[in-house]
């Protein structure tokens, strides 16, 4: 950002919207990482800990609210002041999605715990968590660094994120059609996988906020393709052939 | 925006020299009919100075000097055969300070069209002064009290009262400048409805210092600095992403 404000308050006021927003980012990473650890490690007492923590973020978005409506009715912020400011409320929303996704994956621990397989069997899914986080972290990264070069380098990696969901949802498929016993784990980890890929969204949606500020305008090129597993047939011959 | 905007108005390289202090470095800016413009900055940066260009006002300030040329439809203004009469009732103005005449509320909107010889009739004369007043909001709340004095008005009252003198002579364009400046929360917010009222059938340019007032009454916006015009666009441009700095620094408070 440019120069100070003559009221320095209202500076004060933006770097502690800029700070509860990176706060946030590292709570709901810190919900996503740990809901996907207690599923490898079926570890149901930090499931319940992700679970009881999504309140923090649920009062840090309301705070970031407020704050916001108060600045907005105070100072009647004007150009970038005011990106910045309806910025915040957008990405505190996201933000606190993200977090409802990490509770989510953390509720299915409990009624996976019968049917808990290898911890090589979740590797994919892992996978598919870090990058979605990576995405996340960049996403947040750009913000506090204000690049615009950072935010339409995170943009690029849309595509891998949908990519990899893609793939995922046909491995878990066929292991389904393979063994039909796979089932129920299967049906859980393919939700879980529905809201990594959602995080990625949620990470997008971040990027394009972050793009606005920094510019006035939303991201001129067309939105990245997101899921396209309605594509994904119960074809057993197509299901191997992609997987092979 | 609207597809068929057509310029009003339009300063070619207008420069202001007061004695040797020159306020103006050569503004060229158009002035868009039937729409409201707003002239912002630091005080000082020469806004009063350009709309005072646009009816000639500056001719009547001792040492002020102006260069370059200023048109009204196809015609230049600064142009020694203009009638600068005849200008001013086609260019009409606002001050900040209401500024009623000591007389009655009628004689005070009679006395433009009565001067101009706009009326034929003392009939013609109480229609023009009525339409006037309904046109500034104003009718209703004083058309028992025609007869009273304008300076027993309140401060919005009188500044409506002012507006509907400048209408009186039929103008197409109203130069205000900070209108609203002196005038309460309630009181402004009459006249800014009444500005966006009137941009139906006047062109209408003022100048003022709260940015919010700028964002909503005018569709176009300029920014001026130490007498040079930073940026004009529409308003909506310049009050969410303007594209000059100096411009974003002033509209957000960062101006030092
Ligand atoms: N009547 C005047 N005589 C001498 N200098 C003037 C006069 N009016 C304005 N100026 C000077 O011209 C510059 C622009 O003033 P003005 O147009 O009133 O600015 P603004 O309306 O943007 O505050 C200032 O430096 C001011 O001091
Ligand atoms: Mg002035």
């Amino acid at each position: 950002m440019s120069a100070q404000h003559i009221v320095r308050s209202f500076d004060k006021e933006l770097d502690y919207l800029a700070k509860k927003i990176a706060e946030m980012g590292k709570h709901a990473r810190h919900m996503v990482e740990r809901s996907i650890s207690a599923i490898v490690q079926d570890d149901s007492f930090l499931a319940d800990r992700v679970i009881a923590e999504d309140i923090v973020l649920d009062e840090a978005e309301r705070d970031i609210d407020e704050k916001a409506i108060l600045i907005i009715a105070l100072r009647q912020p004007m150009a970038v002041d005011l990106r910045e400011i309806v910025g915040t409320i957008r990405m505190s929303a996201d933000l606190e999605r993200i977090g409802d996704m990490g509770k989510n994956i953390a509720k299915r621990v409990a009624a996976m715990t019968e049917i808990r397989q290898s911890a090589s069997f979740y590797k994919n899914l892992e996978a598919f968590a870090s990058l979605a986080l990576r995405q996340l972290d960049e996403v947040l990264d750009a913000y506090a660094k204000q690049s615009l070069e950072r935010i339409d380098a995170v943009r690029e990696h849309d595509d891998e994120i949908d990519a990899m969901y893609t793939s995922l949802f046909r491995e878990l498929l066929s292991y389904m059609v393979e063994y039909p016993s796979n089932i129920t784990v299967c049906t859980h980890l393919l939700f879980c996988a529905k809201n990594i890929e959602r995080i990625g969204d949620h990470a997008t949606n971040i990027a394009e906020t972050v793009h606005y500020i920094l510019t006035g305008y939303y991201p001129l090129s067309e939105r990245p393709k997101d899921d396209q597993t309605y594509e994904v047939g119960l074809d057993k011959k197509r299901i191997f052939q992609k997987n092979v | 925006m609207n597809p068929e905007l057509s310029i009003k108005m339009r300063g070619l390289d207008v420069k202001v020299f007061y004695d040797s202090n020159q306020a103006l470095h050569g503004i060229t800016l158009s002035i868009l009919e039937n729409n409201v413009t707003a002239l912002i900055g630091p005080s000082g940066c020469g806004k009063s100075t350009f709309l005072r260009c646009l009816n000639r006002m500056n001719d009547t300030i001792e040492g002020a000097r102006v260069t370059g040329h200023v048109f009204l439809d196809e015609e230049d203004i600064y142009d020694s055969s203009l009638d600068v009469v005849e200008l001013r009732s086609r260019v009409g103005m606002v001050f900040q300070k209401p500024n009623p005449f000591p007389k009655s509320i009628y004689e005070n909107v009679a006395y433009g069209p009565r001067i101009h010889g706009l009326a034929r009739s003392r009939l013609e004369l109480d229609e023009i002064v009525e339409k006037s007043l309904l046109k500034a909001g104003l009718f209703n709340e004083i058309k028992d009290r025609l007869h009273d004095a304008g300076t027993g008005l309140s401060g919005g009252q009188q500044q409506r009262l002012c507006i509907a003198r400048a209408i009186a002579v039929s103008p197409e364009v109203i130069l205000m400048d900070e209108p609203c400046s002196a005038l309460d929360p309630i009181a402004t917010a009459r006249i800014e409805e009444l500005i966006d009222d009137l941009r139906k059938n006047y062109t209408i340019v003022i100048v003022t210092h709260s940015m919010q007032q700028a964002a909503r009454v005018s569709q176009f916006t300029a920014m001026f600095h130490l007498g040079t015009l930073i940026e004009f666009g529409a308003t909506e441009t310049i009050f969410t992403s303007p594209k000059e700095q100096r411009t974003q620094d002033y509209i957000t408070g960062r101006f030092g």
